[in-house]
């Protein structure tokens, strides 16, 4: 009598289906190339273990891909053997993490208490009102993310915008012009 | 329970009192249940521990069991249903600061819920509303922000409408600890969160297999199952249509619990009899397709074993589960027996051999079933099961429906009569009966193949090793000079274990059952709703088997009618024109 045996499945070759593969490496799109999921996976491989390492590896993704698209997260999923909806709820809890492409630059509000009494609400309504946007939408040229995160840590000069990695102190609602000029006209130049 | 005590006795005893009543408690165990123990009622809401379905979800996130601890000078809120007891601790449940704090988790949960009770679909079985009335809410003092998002109707089976999320995160422990298929996760923070899929895809694009325990646990309405109970009604009042009806085993020991009536009441007389007053043109039984399901099984697992093939056989009767190993094992879909499951197969000889018994164009008829299963809504659904003109069965509602059918008819079910199914279709066996619980299937398979295989009549029925309500059961059977090595799993988390053993190599099993929901079909996500109380399944599991040991014939192969339709449409079990109409095939799907 045959019991089901690990050489068996393979000798049924006629039933036999694949083993779920990883299908979400075909580069779908552009932004999406191999080499970048390579990147990841060998990030991933390096680790001693997986195991509560998922945020690290959220992180890297996104500093990877720039943001972390539905394919990306489905590849993690997979890669860490853990439930797609799992990586998801994640990376939609953390304000950090985002599932869209961002723009050129980011403005990053800083909303930590300190900020925040000082006036990046207005400020960041300002900004709001005047590219066009919601928090975590970019403007339609791509130029511009915008972002509401948590304390930065320079609260000696709240409010404090960001852009990108340049910080910008003691910020008026009437400076978010100037900053946003500044920037526009770079793009002009080049 | 025995077991529970013994370790009690080892564990270390604790003083505590609780509303001024002193008791002594075992090391490790909760205010709830200290409280429970000593008839103190604490409210919950997100907590659930149901033991025999090992489903446990303690996020203690709803604040709705808070009681106050500590003395005179120091008191502190603490939530009931996670706060272990320590030796020397006052509790009380019943002061103005525990019953405002409740009854305030409830009102904040309702600030910002829909408040459309009147039309909700849980509308007196909700247990946020039940609890909004025990808790004596008499306001909502806050307007919370509220979530918008579209209701999910994308699948046949369930609907999702996250706007009533409570966040309690019951679904999640069912769907992800108990049945290990990772649909749900919390999404989001803050007014916005709700539970839901990866990506917040639909349904349907899930790998959700549609068991429905996460509808069975949830409180509120945010999941429930899609509702065809119209499509019924119009069936029964289009005067060109000939509807039949057919009740799975597992509905007739759970109906009765609609009506008021005690858990376990057997109820199958008066169901048949509000079933012919609704206008069906005949009431089949389910069971006739399950007798009909253990002739093609067995038939299947003997002629496995006789030719060397793949063993052990699955069986496949659940649709949750045959979409489980779709998803999650596709490369081991050549091991479950391809009979389609009981309800299809009775379909498709309603739509030809009734049809042409009765003179009847198949397009005319209209098969009903009434599944204690949300999975079956989506199965019958399926493309190679509707392939030909007609849809095998056209319409599947469960028990929770069939019930809302009764009181929209005016029926009043207590008080009726009982009536028997109607013939050709009707007749059925206790072995038959006993596919409403885990473990009958393969008992049912067993009684037909001990005497195929040995050709002497089986006095005792009953595989005493086959029955009870673990999750994993391994039991033998000897068949003459032969073993037959059983496995039966309820519950996909339970299945997952078999089919990685299976997966592995280490599995010597002949056969193998398995069921998605715990305990059987009579715990499925289409029955009544249990509320936290596991004790009703284990009624209605007797049940099944005091219906068993009521009916004369109780092997599958003896019931006259099939034999009569293998005789004069079928032929031989197994055979040709049996593969063609009973038999089905599965498709590797992706998991998401």
């Amino acid at each position: 009598m045959e019991i089901l045996l690990k050489d068996n499945v393979a000798k049924d070759g006629e039933y036999m289906t694949e083993p779920q593969a990883i299908s979400v490496t075909a580069p779908a799109a552009e932004d999406l190339p191999k080499e970048k999921f390579d990147e990841l996976e060998a990030f991933i491989d390096s680790m001693e273990t997986t195991k509560g390492a998922l945020i690290a590896i959220l992180h890297k993704a996104q500093d990877i891909f720039g943001y972390l698209p539905r394919d990306v997260q489905l590849y993690i999923a997979r890669k860490l053997g853990i439930p797609g909806a799992e990586v998801f709820g994640v990376v939609s809890f953390y304000s950090y993490f985002t599932t869209k492409p961002g723009g050129k630059h980011t403005l990053s509000v800083c909303m930590g208490t300190a900020c925040f009494v000082r006036g990046a609400d207005k400020v960041i309504e300002r900004l709001k009102e005047k590219l066009n946007v919601e928090s975590n939408e970019t403007t339609e040229d791509g130029l511009f993310t915008l972002k509401d995160v948590r304390c930065i840590g320079a609260c000696g000069l709240a409010p404090v915008v960001m852009v990108d990695d340049k910080v910008y102190g003691r910020v008026r609602e009437e400076d978010v012009d100037d900053i946003i000029r500044e920037y526009r006209s770079q793009e002009g130049q080049q | 329970m025995a077991e529970n005590q013994k370790q009690d006795q080892d564990r270390k005893m604790l003083r505590i009192r609780i509303n001024d009543q002193d008791l002594t408690v075992p090391e490790g165990i909760t205010i709830l249940e200290a409280a429970h123990g000593i008839g103190v009622k604490i409210p919950t809401l997100c907590h659930l521990d149901l033991h025999d379905l090992q489903l446990h979800n303690k996020t203690a996130s709803c604040r709705v069991c808070m009681v106050e601890v500590g003395d005179a000078i120091r008191n502190k809120l603490v939530p009931a249903c996670v706060t272990k007891a320590y030796d020397g601790m006052v509790v009380r449940t019943d002061t103005l600061r525990a019953i405002t704090a409740r009854r305030m988790a409830v009102e904040l949960l309702l600030s910002n819920h829909p408040n459309e009770c009147f039309t909700c679909p849980k509308n007196l079985e909700c247990e946020l509303q039940a609890l909004a009335d025990e808790l004596n809410v008499r306001e909502i003092r806050w307007e919370g922000e509220r979530m918008d998002y579209p209701k999910d109707l994308s699948s046949d089976a369930i609907v999702k409408d996250s706007n009533k999320c409570i966040y309690c995160r019951r679904c999640e422990t069912a769907c992800n600890v108990v049945q290990t298929c990772g649909i749900l996760s919390g999404i989001g923070r803050g007014f916005d969160a709700f539970v839901g899929p990866f990506f917040n895809i639909p349904m349907v694009e899930t790998s959700c297999t549609y068991c429905g325990q996460c509808v069975q646990v949830c409180p509120t309405a945010a999941l429930t199952e899609a509702y065809h109970v119209d499509k019924v009604w119009e069936a029964l009042n289009d005067p060109d249509k000939h509807v039949v009806v057919q009740t799975a085993p597992a509905i007739r020991v759970a109906l009765g619990e609609l009506f008021g009536m005690e858990p376990g009441t057997i109820v199958t007389g008066k169901m048949v009899t509000a079933l012919k007053r609704m206008g069906f043109d005949a009431v089949f039984d389910t069971d006739f397709g399950a007798d009909l399901t253990i002739m093609e099984e067995a038939a299947e697992l003997i002629y496995r074993i006789k030719n060397n093939k793949t063993l052990p056989i699955l069986t496949n009767c659940c649709p949750a589960w045959v979409k489980f190993i779709e998803h999650q094992f596709p490369e081991l879909l050549h091991v479950p027996s391809t009979c389609k499951s009981p309800h299809i197969m009775f379909g498709t000889i309603a739509k030809t051999y009734y049809a042409e018994k009765k003179g009847l164009d198949p397009d005319n008829i209209v098969v009903v079933s009434v599944m204690p299963c949300i999975a079956k809504k989506a199965e019958a659904k399926r493309p190679e099961l509707t392939k030909d003109e007609n849809n095998n069965v056209d319409i599947v509602i469960t028990t929770r429906e069939l019930g809302a059918m009764v009181k929209e008819a005016g029926i009043e079910f207590d008080r009726l009569p009982d009536s028997e199914f109607d013939r050709p279709l009707g007749e059925a066996t206790g072995a038959s009966v006993i596919f409403g619980t885990a473990g009958g299937v393969i008992e049912a398979a067993v009684r037909t193949a001990y005497e195929w295989m040995t050709g002497e009549t089986l006095e005792n029925v009953e595989f005493e090793q086959l029955r009870g309500m673990e999750g994993v059961r391994k039991a033998a059977v000897r068949i003459g000079d032969q073993e037959l090595k059983i496995g039966i799993a309820s519950g996909l988390g339970n299945a997952r274990v078999i089919l990685e053993e299976i997966r592995e190599g280490k599995a010597d099993y002949h056969a193998i059952e398995i069921m998605a929901c715990p305990g059987g079909c009579i715990g499925g996500g289409g029955q009544p709703y249990h509320h936290g109380n596991d004790e009703i399944i284990k009624k209605r599991r007797e049940a099944i088997y005091q219906e068993d040991r009521r009916k004369k014939i109780r092997k599958s192969h003896e019931n006259p009618e099939i034999l009569e339709l293998y005789r004069k449409y079928l032929g031989e079990p197994f055979g040709e024109k049996a593969h063609q109409l009973l038999h089905t095939h599965f498709e590797k799907r992706e998991r998401i």
